[in-house]
């Protein structure tokens, strides 16, 4: 996916992660089976949340912004558990 | 570990409470979860410091400034229109400065810092990762370093728009989609005088421009802010909106670079960081309640940003509210003070009165008509002004606007009541 000359990929790569060994946000792909919105695939500016081919989602912890956007959009109660990554991991915005 | 004072969150709103609190001789702890303050933090561009003339007099000697703001632009877009408002002021070049430019790398660990000359006690890449309660009554903070409880008589959450400890006590609300936006931002890099070359400055002299009508109808907005040798180019755009326009949120901000009218100031430019935050939109009507036993909730975990069309303010909210935070801790661990008073104290400061004067700002910014007819049509009408038809005579500027407004789906009592309701507004 390319916007702009940029990839995704290249674009993604000027942010720094401290990625944590811990997945802070945690998918129940049980419950996005049964979601007809799946509002996180667009929604989420890192784009981290891929459908799968079974109409389940495959989540990536390591590029996120912490930003929210995934649990304020879904639907479907329990399918995200949302916390900050520990101390010191995560995002690091040097611009913010 | 038992302090008098607990603040979660480095951020500005965090930091001012940090410090007017250890300035009344309190221990305070400043918890950050980042590796360093503003680390975790995403914004437009502006700070507008007037707020921190009591405090820190003479801050514009030292703040880390990228560029004064001394232009302010407000332009409208159509797919291949813009009409653009800009005004210049000299006085905002100079002290005592009006609004600047600056990273919250910078900034936020700038402020942090004088919290620590103050007598905080900063403690970075620590999570609070739930409150300590008892008897109704909040009396700490679990943190995630080990044997990492800490009490305290006051816990001020500073804790930024997704406030966890805020949402333990309930006092927001899990998910609130319609009152909150994602702002979206690329910091592109340019040569220093080609940016001055570009936007008409010069030195430190800085531009700030707000675009409406430039996010396929989602409810929001985008900006271009100046920073030395970068600029910040982003969208604020509606999460409901968002949500159901499935459109990529990279994808807006593409648009918007692309656009006829934008495309050459950031022409040639790198990307050097992207970035997305989401922020409190909801204003006066939509605020928490601000004050539990023994806790605060200040800056955005407050909702205390300032979203109303030609203001959009955050960091000046954050500190001003901060500020108090930390005073009704500082009265209420001194002198027994009730924290209500924190509440009555933001109420008669410009953190409450501009909310509550703006309270119905929100809703009309980010109206569909605001949002989807009247770029369109305010541009048509100009374009109609500004096009010779010669031979024809010069149509009236009565008839144009008729004209506009049906063809962008808009009656005149459409317009005649938003244009009454703008000025009940922001009267």
């Amino acid at each position: 996916m390319t916007w702009d000359g940029i990839s995704f990929e290249d674009r993604m790569e000027t942010v720094e992660f401290r990625v944590g060994e811990r997945p802070h946000i945690v998918v129940d792909s049980d419950i996005c089976r049964s979601c007809t919105t799946k509002a996180c695939v667009t929604a989420c500016p890192a784009n981290l949340f891929a459908p799968t081919s079974d109409g389940g989602i495959l989540f990536n912890y390591e590029q996120c912004f912490e930003c929210g956007t995934c649990y304020q959009v879904c639907d479907s109660d329990g399918a995200l558990s949302w916390t900050y990554p520990d101390g010191g991991h995560g995002v690091v915005f040097r611009s913010g | 570990m038992t302090y008098d004072v607990i603040v979660v969150g480095a951020g500005p709103a965090g930091s001012s409470a940090a410090l007017m609190a250890a300035r009344a001789g309190l221990s305070v702890v400043l918890l950050e979860r980042g590796p360093y303050p503003g680390s975790k933090n995403v914004y437009g561009g502006v700070v507008y410091g007037r707020v921190l003339d009591d405090v820190l007099p003479g801050w514009w000697e030292e703040v880390p400034v990228q560029r004064w703001v001394t232009r302010r632009s407000t332009m409208v877009l159509t797919g291949t229109q813009a009409l653009t408002v800009d005004f210049r002021s000299g006085a905002w070049g100079q002290a005592p400065y009006n609004g600047c430019t600056t990273l919250r790398s910078d900034f936020d660990g700038w402020l942090a810092g004088k919290a620590v000359e103050a007598g905080a006690q900063l403690v970075t890449s620590t999570v609070a990762t739930g409150l300590i309660r008892e008897a109704g009554r909040v009396v700490g903070v679990r943190t995630d370093r080990p044997d990492g409880d800490l009490r305290a008589t006051v816990v001020i959450a500073a804790d930024g728009v997704n406030s966890l400890l805020a949402k333990e006590l309930g006092l927001l609300p899990k998910t609130d989609p319609k009152h909150l936006t994602l702002g979206v931002k690329e910091v592109l890099s340019l040569p220093k005088d080609v940016i001055d070359e570009r936007f008409g400055v010069r030195g430190e002299e800085g531009v700030d421009v707000e675009i409406l009508g430039c996010t396929r109808g989602i409810a929001g907005g985008g900006f271009v802010y100046t920073n030395r040798d970068t600029l910040s180019v982003g969208v604020v755009v509606s999460v409901d909106g968002l949500a159901k326009s499935e459109v990529r949120p990279e994808q807006l901000v593409a648009d918007l670079k692309a656009h006829p009218a934008i495309a050459p100031w950031v022409q040639g430019a790198e990307v050097k960081e992207y970035s997305a935050h989401l922020i409190p939109e909801g204003g006066y009507d939509h605020l928490p309640q601000l004050h539990a036993p023994g806790f605060l909730l200040t800056g955005d975990a407050a909702g205390l940003c300032l979203a109303a069309g030609i203001w959009l303010e955050g960091v000046n909210f954050a500190i001003g509210s901060g500020l108090a935070a930390g005073r009704a801790a500082a009265a209420h661990v001194l002198g027994g003070a009730e924290l209500s008073s924190y509440r009555k104290d933001l109420e008669s400061s410009f953190v409450l009165q501009d909310h509550k004067r703006l309270r119905k700002a929100p809703a009309l910014v980010l109206s569909d008509r605001v949002q989807q007819r009247y770029p369109q049509l305010i541009a048509d009408l100009v374009e109609g002004l500004f096009t010779v038809t010669n031979p024809t005579a010069k149509p009236g500027a009565i008839s144009l606007l008729r004209g506009a407004a049906k063809r962008n789906g808009v009656k005149l009592r459409h317009l005649a009541a938003d244009g009454l309701a703008g000025g009940r507004t922001f009267r």
